[in-house]
């Protein structure tokens, strides 16, 4: 490096040359990403607001832009659709208990982790992030079969204790609890990660500080350690919500929206809207609304949690 | 090395100071730390909130011990269902729902390995998903390190709108966009194709990000000198700053990587003949249709689909977290 720190004493370079230069590459360096961005990012965004007004179906996939005007209609149909009422209340029972648990839970491991005996941390880390990486059909196989309710892991458990498991899958009363447990399950290791990262963050200097003070164990976590993770619980509030907002793989795995609709969420009908039946008009309806509320949500989430920064 | 908890007379802030971030440590050493070894008790004390050292020393292994003994339950409820499964998949069905539960199986057996390439066409699967999990690795390192590079490193007009671009589209949601995808993909006749699958995946504003972030780290007086003798931004680019961004590029390809091959909704919306189907689609529908209760072929079935994904995170795993502290996400 100290070859470098003596390039640096160099006079300025001639920057008015070099500007033409650097604007062609500088975009051409970009070119590919912007190309994606365009035509599978920004297009798509801009043409199912489009959609979204016109009754899209399945014929108008040879002339998308022919498809017949429909006014605010899908927007009414959906607020008024009870599947979509179903869904919307499941998505939302999903976020308001799956998001602070699964936050809440990662926040614990990582800070259990870092004041854990050191030589088992990786093993953890590991342990905890695993079902994050694993596909959602592998965890549904396992899943699927622990909560069966005569074989399954869970029941025989209970059934040690004398308790009568419920079918929980199949009992509209229990079929949601039983996947937002899963997904809560799979989740923690993600915010898991952000905490361990924004752990290494907090900045010695403060702990030094309260030792000197005599601070507690619990003191140093209250008045330290929460306050200095509060960006970083931010990005793990904000990127659970977006996620849980959008559940779709859980459901769809476990219980395909069954039984009853209990398990049904806002993904599953834009899924079920377009590609089962093709109404793909009324489908970017119900996703543009989706979009508008996640887009409003995180602003939210990012006024009340980001004050001071 | 057999003891943990660090010895009280060590000086917990001389042991942190180098461990906090900054800005200026190369490349490379970001790199080598990533690969320093977790159990040794220095590393330990720079990892972790030296909480230990404020108590008596008895008081705080006695701590230590007790969460990770609350850790180890943890364990168990979050790895124990993959242990299980591995067991699982070396039994016979009739074991697998046996009445009296058994954690070893009693009579180890490879048919459900053997089922998964008879009655399911297992390789194709296989093919399919490393060929897609593979180009859409490919092209994002290519792709997002250059975009990267050209936000961290050229001072060019228009830079701060494709970096608000760039952050804007981080948090877009996907299902926002899958309708006119699927409509566009028709219109390029791309429906039921490899490219159609993996072209809007091939850049993603994630990469960008990682890699700009990781890029502001090489010092600009090492490019200004590169200029100095006359090399072009495409050599520079090529020669200096990417044999140097090996690791972060790595930790970019990985997480792609494991994003790709677990992918789901996409590939099941684009994909429509058998033989095209990924591992996860073709295992999905098996689970949901007519295998759904022959539960060792569909536990040999997950653990073909999470042995890859294991094996590459081990390999990596301590990049993971400085790669998410290095984003500078706090």
């Amino acid at each position: 490096m100290s070859a470098t720190t003596e390039t640096s004493t160099r006079p300025p370079r001639r920057r008015l040359s070099n500007t033409a230069r650097n604007t062609i590459a500088g975009w051409g360096f970009s070119l590919p990403y912007l190309l994606v961005f365009l035509v599978f990012m920004a297009g798509p965004i801009f043409a199912a607001l489009w959609f979204s007004f016109t009754d899209f179906e399945l014929v108008n996939l040879v002339a998308p832009f022919s498809a017949p005007w429909a006014g605010f209609d899908n927007y009414v149909q959906a607020v008024q659709d009870p599947e979509v009422r179903k869904a919307a209340w499941n998505t939302a029972v999903f976020v308001v208990v799956g998001v602070p648990l699964s936050v809440f839970a990662g926040l614990m491991a990582a800070v259990l982790i870092e004041n854990g005996i050191s030589r088992l941390q990786s093993v953890f880390r590991v342990g905890y992030y695993l079902p994050v990486i694993t596909s959602i059909i592998a965890i549904a196989v396992i899943w699927r079969f622990m909560l069966n309710p005569d074989i399954g892991l869970v029941n025989r458990t209970l059934a040690l204790v004398g308790i009568d498991g419920p079918s929980w899958l199949n009992d509209p009363s229990t079929a949601l609890p039983s996947i937002i447990v899963m997904a809560i399950w799979r989740n923690l290791g993600q915010s898991m990660i952000i905490f361990l990262a924004g752990l290494k963050g907090v900045p010695g200097v403060l702990y030094e500080a309260s030792r000197v003070d005599g601070a507690t164990f619990w003191q140093r976590f209250r008045w330290i350690t929460l306050p200095q993770l509060r960006p970083v619980t931010l990005f793990a509030l904000v990127i659970t919500s977006i996620g849980y907002l959008q559940v779709f793989e859980e459901p769809f795995v476990m219980t395909q929206g069954g039984p009853l609709d209990s398990t049904v969420t806002i993904a599953m009908v834009i899924y079920e809207q377009g590609f089962n039946f093709f109404h793909l008009g009324y489908a970017s309806a119900i996703a543009y609304m989706l979009f508008l509320f996640i887009a409003v949500l995180a602003f939210v989430q990012f006024k009340v949690l980001g004050q001071d920064d | 090395m057999a003891t943990t908890t660090p010895p009280p007379t060590s000086d917990p802030t001389s042991d942190r100071a180098d461990d906090a971030p900054e800005p200026s440590r190369s490349a490379t050493s970001a790199a080598d730390h990533a690969d320093r070894r977790t159990d040794e008790p220095s590393t330990a004390q720079e990892d972790g909130i030296p909480l230990s050292d404020l108590e008596p020393r008895q008081e705080g292994r006695v701590r230590r011990w007790v969460i990770s003994g609350l850790l180890l339950l943890g364990l168990v409820l979050m790895a124990g269902p993959f242990v299980w499964m591995v067991l699982s998949s070396f039994k016979t069905q009739a074991e697998i729902t046996s009445l009296v539960p058994t954690m070893l199986p009693d009579d180890p057996t490879l048919q459900n390995y053997v089922d998964l390439f008879r009655r399911l066409d297992f390789l194709q699967y296989f093919w399919n998903s490393t060929l897609i999990a593979g180009l859409v690795t490919i092209g994002n390192i290519v792709f997002t390190s250059a975009a990267g590079y050209a936000l961290a490193k050229i001072r060019f007009r228009g830079r701060r709108v494709v970096f608000g671009i760039v952050l804007a589209t981080l948090m877009v949601p996907t299902s926002v966009t899958l309708v006119p995808l699927y409509i566009l993909m028709s219109k390029l006749s791309l429906l039921n194709t490899y490219a159609g699958v993996i072209l809007p995946l091939v850049a993603g504003p994630f990469g960008v990000f990682l890699m700009r972030q990781f890029m502001l780290q090489l010092p600009d007086e090492l490019i200004e000198a590169a200029q100095v003798d006359g090399a072009s931004h495409l050599r520079i680019f090529s020669r200096i700053a990417m044999p140097l961004m090996a690791g972060p590029a790595a930790v970019l390809g990985i997480f792609t990587f494991l994003g790709t091959w677990n992918a789901f909704l996409w590939p099941l919306i684009v994909l429509t003949d058998q033989d095209k189907y990924t591992l996860p689609i073709a295992l999905a529908l098996s689970a949901i249709g007519e295998n759904s209760t022959d539960y060792g072929l569909l536990m040999a079935g997950s653990v073909a689909i999470i042995t890859p994904v294991v094996v590459v995170f081990l390999f990596f795993q301590r990049r993971f977290t400085e790669s998410i502290a290095m984003t500078g996400i706090k």
